[in-house]
């Protein structure tokens, strides 16, 4: 069953590489027989996950703490690697952390002695692009809503603009994918709102993917075109499901909304409660 | 009883504003320049020790002024400070690579704990004898000597720095295509400036220290040969000169390191 899927994903993954060149955007990803371990004697933490993300799909891992998910993120990245199976990013294996797929993550992580332009012209500046910080760092400021910011030294900002700091760093050297590693768990409910609503605004402008990493039932109705729901001990895929509302319901506040809130939180308390309850991958349903 | 609550107001100082550190800064000094005046005075005064009475500050200032005014203050700081600054300098080059690796490998610290710590508790003056056989000139090795003592606070300072550095740092250059280089360049040197600075200042008060026991060495040059010969020549005037102008010197050098730090320090206090 899995190799078949196996087979199937890298073929798919192979057609979908050939539509990658036509039009560059939204990377698309690959997930194939992943298993991880910390150490060989623990459990593993990640236990043979599958999945595809279609080039600007936003996607969310849902899961407790625990469960993986963060992990499975840094895999996605290429900052860990996996002790099993493989993740390809339109159709190469990942292997390295690269500027194409950046990692986002809970704290802003600014570099304290910059200012905010220069944190924001390091992707740039590491990969021997610094004839495009002139005009490639203002856009961005500007696209995280910071253009007045620019001379300002990193620690003078607020968490949340801080935080839109880093987004703008991510996207400078002009990513195919973005991976959020509970970005704004520690922002106040007003100021990661805004930051849910502007950072999947700017993923569908630009046509990236998306993939967040949440305990949040919320943010993933806010944010994701679809969630997957992950179980603990060890973490597999529980759930696969779409998030079918219009940018106007993500908002909030309507029934739509309402609907898709309390179900996803349906799902999402059946899985937490399983515990170790294995459960059938939902890998078939791609 | 009404006197004694009194007596708190009487003798409350004034409230000196912004002036208030560069005032009580004065009065340390002029405390510190009333006890010396004391203390000659009270040498002066006794049958046994009237011979030093040119320690007092009197003697001891104007003839201060004379050499500065003569070059000779210049002329025996000068090799003083080439040799602290060449000793320094080699603790630099030793001390911070090695702080590097050691605060990222912990495997190396683990290895080099003990042995460093031993070696640091060494007085670098114990050194002398080998330094003087292994070295052809006395230069070199008064230079060696200080740099012995100076390397164990930066290459310290350097080591605690690198493990305080938020590893989310480290990371998200990684993922943004750092290579070694601007690791080491663009984040781990100007995370840990500060830390190395302050190796830097410590090491400097410990060379300064060591530099003019070292200098009684066979050198005809430098303030500790200064203190020496001035002391064969019983001329305790330029003797109390010459430690005047130790402590300016070295008080100089602290407070150049200080201003060092306060401008690399990117920590900003207020938020």
């Amino acid at each position: 069953m899995t190799s078949r899927a196996a087979i199937a994903t890298t073929a798919d993954t192979k057609a979908q590489a050939e539509a990658h060149k036509i039009a560059p955007r939204g990377a698309h990803i690959a997930v194939m027989g992943l298993s991880h371990a910390y150490r060989k004697a623990d459990g593993p933490v990640l236990d043979d996950i599958n999945f595809e993300v279609r080039p600007g799909e936003v996607m969310a891992l849902l899961g407790r703490s625990g469960c993986g998910k963060s992990t499975l993120l840094h895999m996605l990245s290429g900052l860990t690697l996996p002790s099993q199976g493989e993740v390809a990013i339109n159709g190469n294996t990942v292997r390295d952390p690269s500027p194409k797929w950046v990692m986002m993550f809970q704290a802003p992580s600014l570099y304290p002695w910059m200012t905010v332009a220069q944190n924001a012209a390091l992707g740039l500046r590491f990969t021997r692009r610094g004839d495009e910080i002139a005009k490639r760092v203002p856009e961005v400021l500007g696209l995280v809503d910071l253009a007045n910011f620019a001379d300002r030294n990193a620690q003078e900002l607020s968490g949340g603009q801080q935080q839109r700091v880093a987004l703008a760093r991510s996207l400078a050297p002009s990513p195919e994918l973005l991976l959020l590693d509970e970005p704004f768990s520690a922002l106040d409910a007003f100021t990661r709102r805004a930051l849910q609503k502007d950072v999947r605004k700017i993923a569908k402008d630009l046509g990236l993917t998306l993939v967040i990493v949440t305990h949040d039932v919320g943010e993933a109705v806010r944010m994701a075109d679809r969630v997957l729901v992950l179980d603990a001990n060890p973490g597999r895929i529980a759930e696969d499901t779409m998030i079918a509302l219009t940018e106007e319901e993500r908002n909030g506040g309507n029934e739509a909304f309402q609907k898709e809130h309390s179900r996803l939180m349906g799902v999402y308390s059946d899985v937490a409660d399983m515990g170790d309850t294995p459960t059938e991958n939902d890998f078939a349903q791609l | 009883m009404s006197a004694l609550a009194d007596i708190p107001a009487l003798f409350s100082l004034p409230r000196l504003g912004r002036a208030r550190g560069a005032v009580n800064a004065a009065l340390g000094i002029g405390l510190l320049l009333a006890l010396w005046w004391v203390g000659g005075w009270i040498v002066a005064n006794n049958d046994d020790l009237f011979a030093f009475a040119d320690f007092a500050p009197a003697p001891t200032l104007a003839r201060l002024w004379d050499m500065i005014v003569t070059g000779e203050v210049l002329d025996m700081s000068g090799p003083s400070l080439m040799r602290v600054g060449l000793g320094l300098n080699y603790a630099v080059i030793i001390g911070v690579p090695v702080g590097i690796i050691i605060g990222r490998m912990k495997r190396v610290n683990e290895v080099a704990n003990v042995p460093f710590q031993f070696l640091r508790m060494i007085s670098p003056l114990a050194w002398m004898p080998i330094a003087v056989m292994a070295f052809d000139t006395w230069d070199g090795a008064i230079i060696f000597l200080i740099t012995m003592a100076a390397v164990w606070p930066i290459l310290f300072s350097t080591a605690g720095g690198v493990r305080r550095i938020d590893p989310a740092w480290l990371k998200v250059a990684r993922n943004l295509g750092a290579n070694p280089f601007h690791m080491l360049f663009v984040v781990i040197l100007p995370a840990i400036a500060v830390d190395v600075l302050s190796g830097i200042r410590l090491a400097l008060g410990v060379a300064w220290v060591v530099l003019v026991p070292a200098e009684y060495l066979g050198v005809t040059s430098g303030l500790g040969y200064a203190i020496n010969d001035a002391r064969d020549t019983l001329d305790y005037a330029r003797l109390g000169a010459t430690v005047v102008v130790i402590g300016l010197i070295g008080f100089t050098l602290d407070y150049l390191c200080m201003m060092a730090i306060k401008k690399f320090n990117w920590l900003r206090e207020d938020h």
